[in-house]
C-alpha cells in the first residue's frame, strides 16, 4: 500500500484537495503523511493554482482516477493479472529440473497440455536367470524391465507437492500452468470481444444516432431485436453449432468470440447513438456542416471521440461480463475446448463429487482467479466512470 | 397513453418476430439432431426394425428432414403457423405440447426467484443507502467491495463453494434436489406437510446463491441515485429548514432515489419466470432453466424455440412495462 503510494502522483495531488484527502488517508502510515503534509506546504507557497489550470483533461482524469483507493487496487489486480498468464508460463517453464516440466520440452508440449506420466514409468522387480553357456560356465542374467505404464491415472488428481504447485487435475495436467494459460484465453478472448463489440456499436450507433429518422427507426429496432434475445441460451446454440464444424480448438477459440460479440454489441450501439442524438444539436456541429464535411468524417472524426469517456467505461466493465461469459460457456464444455485450458472448464471439474470434496485445488484456484479478473475490471471501470464524471469535482 | 401502448406493442410484434427468425435458423444448424440421437442405438440393431428409411420418415413427421435453406424456411413457417394458432407444437423430449411443459414447471422456479428478488430488494435498497449516506466511510467501502466480489462471482462456482461448505463441511444442508430420494412421504396432511418442509430446506441453498450474486447489481444502482438525489438542491432546503437527517433521507430522499430503480422491473420479469438455468443445474432442481438445458443438449426444437420465445416475450413487455411504470413514477417524464 505504501509503495502503491509513492507511485502515484499523490504528492503534487494532495495539496489540492489537502482537507479531504488527508481526511481520508488516516489508514496510510505516519511516514508517508508527514511527507504528504510537507509537500502540502511547501506548495501552499506558490504554483499550485496554475499547475491545475495547466493540466490536460488527461491528467485530470488519472489524478481523479489515481485518488480513489479502488481503482488502484483494480489496476494492481489486473497488471498481477497479466504478469501471471502471459510472463508465468516463461518463469515456471524455466524450472528444468522438475521433471514434469523437463518431460514437456523434451516432447516439445507447451506446459498447459503436458500430461505428467513421469512416476508412472516402474521399474519392474529384476528376475535373476541362472544358466549354463556351452563351455560350462554358470552365469546370472539380470532382466530390468521398464513398464510405462500411459494408461494408469497415478498422477491424476494429485495433491500439490512433486512439481505441482497446486496439484495436478483429472488427467494429470498440472493445475498451476493450465491457470495461467487459462488466463491468456480469458484476457485475449475478453479484450477482442470487447473492442470488436464497440468498434460494431461505434458504426452502428453513430450513424443511426447521427442520421435519425428512419436510418434510426430500422437500426434500433435491429438493436432491440438482439437485445431481445436471451443471452445465454442463444450462445449455448452457437457454441453447439460451432462444435459441430469440427474445428480445432486454437481456431475454435476464434469463433467463440465472433459468436460472443455478435450478440453483445447492441448494448454498446444503443449508448453510442444516445449519446450522440444529444451531441449533433451542439453548434461545434453545425460548424462541421458549414465546412461541408462529410457525414463520416462528422461522425467519426468528431461526434465519436466525444462520446469515448463513456466507451471507455462501458468497455471495461464489459471486459468483466466477457470473461464471465466465457468461462459459463467453457463450464459447460461448449467454451474452450480441451487439451486447452481454461477456467470455467477447471471449475466443471467439481461436477464430480470427488473432486468437489477432496480436491479443491483442482477448482477453487481457478475461480478465485475468475472473480480477481472480473472484479479488478469493476473497480477500474468505476473508478474511470467517478474520473471522467463531467460533474464531479476537481 | 393508449395510443403509445398500442404503437409499442405492434413494434414488439416485429421485434418477436425478429426474434424468433434468428433463433429458428441457429437451432436448425445445431448438430445434435433429436431424431439420429434418438435412434442411433436401434440402428445398430438389425432386429429392431429401424432402418435408415424409418428415420428419415421420422424425420420428415418431425419436420427435420430437410435441412436446406429452403427447407429451414419452411420448417419456420410451420411454425409460425402454429403458433397463430396458439400451438406451440410438441415437445421431442417431455413428449408434451411445450406450453403445458412451461406453464408446469415454471413455477418451482418462480418460487426461488420470487423469494430471491424480495430478499434482493430488502437486503440491497438499505445497504445502497447507507452506503450512499456514508459515502467514502469504511462501511461504504466494505459493503461496495463485498457486493462487487457477488457480481464477479461465476453463479457455478459460488454454488460448488456453497455445496461444499454448508452441505459437505457443515452438513447443514442437502446438496442438490428437492426432496430427499430415499425418503418416502405419508399421503397425509402431515405427510405433505413435511414434503414440503423438505422442499424448502431444498431451496434454501439455490436461493441463497441467487441472492448474493444479485445483491451488487441493485445496490451499487441504488447508491448512485441515492448520491444523486442527495445532492440535488430541494435535499438542501430540506436540511436548512432544519429537519432531523432521518427525515431528509427517508422522506425527501428516498423516494426519489426510487424514480429510477422503476426501470429495473424491466430486467425482473425474465429472470422471475425465465428460470436459471446454471443454477437449478448445478444444485439439480427440475426447474425451467434446467428443462431447456436438457433440450438444448438434445436437440427438441421446438422446447428450445418456446422457452426463448417466452423469454423474449417476457423482456419485451419487461421493457414496456418499466416504460410505463416509469411516467406514472415520475410526472416529467412523458411517453410519446
Amino acid at each position: 500500500m505504501k509503495e502503491e503510494n509513492k507511485n502515484l502522483p499523490s504528492a503534487d495531488e494532495k495539496d489540492l484537495t489537502a482537507e479531504g484527502t488527508l481526511a481520508e488517508n488516516n489508514a496510510v502510515n505516519a511516514e508517508t503523511q508527514s511527507m504528504a503534509e510537507g509537500t502540502a506546504q511547501t506548495r501552499e507557497l506558490g504554483v499550485a493554482e496554475e499547475t491545475y489550470k495547466e493540466m490536460s483533461p488527461m491528467r485530470l482524469v488519472l489524478r481523479r482516477f489515481f485518488r480513489s483507493k479502488l481503482s488502484i487496487v483494480g489496476l494492481v489486480m489486473i497488471v498481477a493479472l497479466f504478469l501471471f498468464s502471459f510472463l508465468g508460463p516463461v518463469v515456471y517453464g524455466a524450472f528444468d529440473n522438475v521433471s514434469w516440466i523437463h518431460d514437456a520440452h523434451v516432447r516439445g508440449l507447451t506446459l498447459e497440455e503436458a500430461v505428467d506420466r513421469s512416476y508412472q514409468v516402474e521399474t519392474a522387480p529384476p528376475t535373476p536367470m541362472d544358466g549354463t553357456d556351452l563351455d560350462g560356465n554358470t552365469f546370472t542374467i539380470t532382466e530390468v524391465v521398464e513398464l510405462e505404464n500411459t494408461s494408469g491415472a497415478a498422477n491424476d488428481l494429485m495433491d500439490p507437492g512433486n512439481g505441482h504447485l497446486l496439484g495436478t487435475d483429472d488427467q494429470g495436467m498440472d493445475v498451476f500452468a493450465r491457470l495461467m494459460y487459462g488466463g491468456r484465453i480469458s484476457l485475449i478472448i475478453g479484450f477482442i470481444v470487447v473492442i470488436l463489440e464497440t468498434l460494431i456499436g461505434i458504426v452502428i450507433g453513430g450513424i443511426s444516432g447521427y442520421f435519425g429518422g428512419w436510418v434510426d427507426n430500422v437500426l434500433m429496432r435491429i438493436v432491440d431485436i438482439f437485445n431481445c434475445i436471451p443471452t445465454l441460451p442463444i450462445l449455448l446454440i452457437g457454441s453447439f453449432v460451432i462444435e459441430s464444424w469440427g474445428l480445432k480448438p486454437d481456431q475454435q477459440i476464434y469463433v467463440l468470440m465472433v459468436i460472443i460479440t455478435l450478440f453483445g454489441w447492441s448494448g454498446t450501439a444503443r449508448l453510442v447513438r444516445g449519446q450522440i442524438l444529444g451531441l449533433r444539436e451542439q453548434e461545434y456541429i453545425t460548424a462541421t456542416e458549414v465546412m461541408g464535411f462529410s457525414p463520416a468524417r462528422r461522425i467519426f472524426k468528431h461526434l465519436v471521440p466525444n462520446v469515448m469517456p463513456q466507451l471507455i467505461v462501458s468497455m471495461t466493465l464489459g471486459l468483466g461480463s466477457v470473461i464471465l461469459y466465457e468461462s459459463t460457456l467453457s463450464y459447460l464444455g461448449l467454451g474452450v475446448q480441451l487439451p486447452k485450458a481454461a477456467w470455467g472448464t477447471m471449475i466443471a471439474l467439481a461436477k464430480t463429487r470427488e473432486v468437489l470434496i477432496y480436491h479443491m485445488n483442482v477448482w477453487l484456484p481457478a475461480g478465485i482467479l475468475i472473480v480477481i479478473a472480473v472484479l479488478g475490471f469493476n473497480f477500474i471501470g468505476d473508478g474511470l466512470r467517478d474520473a471522467m464524471d463531467p460533474k464531479a469535482r476537481k | 397513453m393508449f395510443k403509445y401502448i398500442v404503437k409499442r406493442i405492434l413494434i414488439s410484434i416485429v421485434i418477436l418476430l425478429g426474434v424468433s427468425i434468428i433463433i429458428y435458423f441457429l437451432v436448425r444448424m445445431m448438430p445434435t439432431d433429436y431424431i439420429d440421437n434418438r435412434f442411433a442405438s436401434q440402428l445398430q440393431n438389425p432386429n429392431s426394425g429401424i432402418n435408415e428409411e424409418t428415420i428419415l420418415e421420422f424425420k420428415k413427421l418431425y419436420g427435420l428432414d430437410d435441412n436446406s435453406f429452403t427447407g429451414i424456411l419452411k420448417g419456420y413457417f410451420g411454425w409460425l403457423g402454429n403458433l397463430v394458432k396458439g400451438d406451440l407444437g410438441n415437445s421431442f423430449i417431455y413428449m408434451k405440447p411445450v406450453g403445458q411443459v412451461i406453464a408446469e414447471n415454471m413455477w418451482i422456479s418462480f418460487a426461488i426467484a420470487l423469494v430471491a428478488t424480495i430478499l434482493q430488494f430488502l437486503i440491497a435498497i438499505p445497504l445502497g443507502i447507507t452506503s450512499a449516506t456514508h459515502q467514502y466511510s469504511v462501511r461504504d467501502y466494505v459493503t461496495t467491495v463485498f457486493t462487487m466480489i457477488g457480481i464477479s462471482l461465476p453463479t457455478y462456482f459460488f454454488a460448488y463453494i456453497a455445496i461444499r461448505f454448508f452441505s459437505v463441511e457443515l452438513g447443514w444442508l442437502p446438496t442438490s434436489g428437492l426432496i430427499d430420494i430415499s425418503k418416502t412421504y405419508a399421503d397425509t396432511f402431515s405427510g405433505q406437510m413435511e414434503k414440503f418442509g423438505d422442499i424448502i430446506v431444498h431451496l434454501i441453498l439455490p436461493i441463497f446463491v441467487t441472492v448474493i450474486l444479485s445483491i451488487g447489481g441493485l445496490m451499487r444502482y441504488t447508491r448512485t441515485n441515492t448520491l444523486e438525489v442527495l445532492s440535488a438542491d430541494y435535499i438542501r432546503t430540506a436540511r436548512a429548514k432544519g429537519l432531523s437527517e432521518k427525515k431528509v433521507i427517508y422522506k425527501h430522499a428516498f423516494r426519489n432515489t426510487l424514480i429510477p430503480l422503476a426501470t429495473l422491473l424491466a430486467g425482473i420479469l425474465p429472470s422471475l419466470f425465465g428460470g436459471m438455468m446454471i443454477t437449478e443445474q448445478v444444485f439439480s432442481i427440475d426447474g425451467i432453466g434446467n428443462l431447456a438445458y436438457n433440450a438444448l443438449r438434445q436437440g427438441d426444437i421446438p422446447f428450445v424455440m418456446g422457452y426463448n420465445m417466452f423469454l423474449a416475450v417476457l423482456t419485451v413487455i419487461g421493457t414496456l412495462f418499466s416504460d410505463i411504470m416509469y411516467s406514472i413514477v415520475d410526472p416529467r417524464v412523458k411517453l410519446k
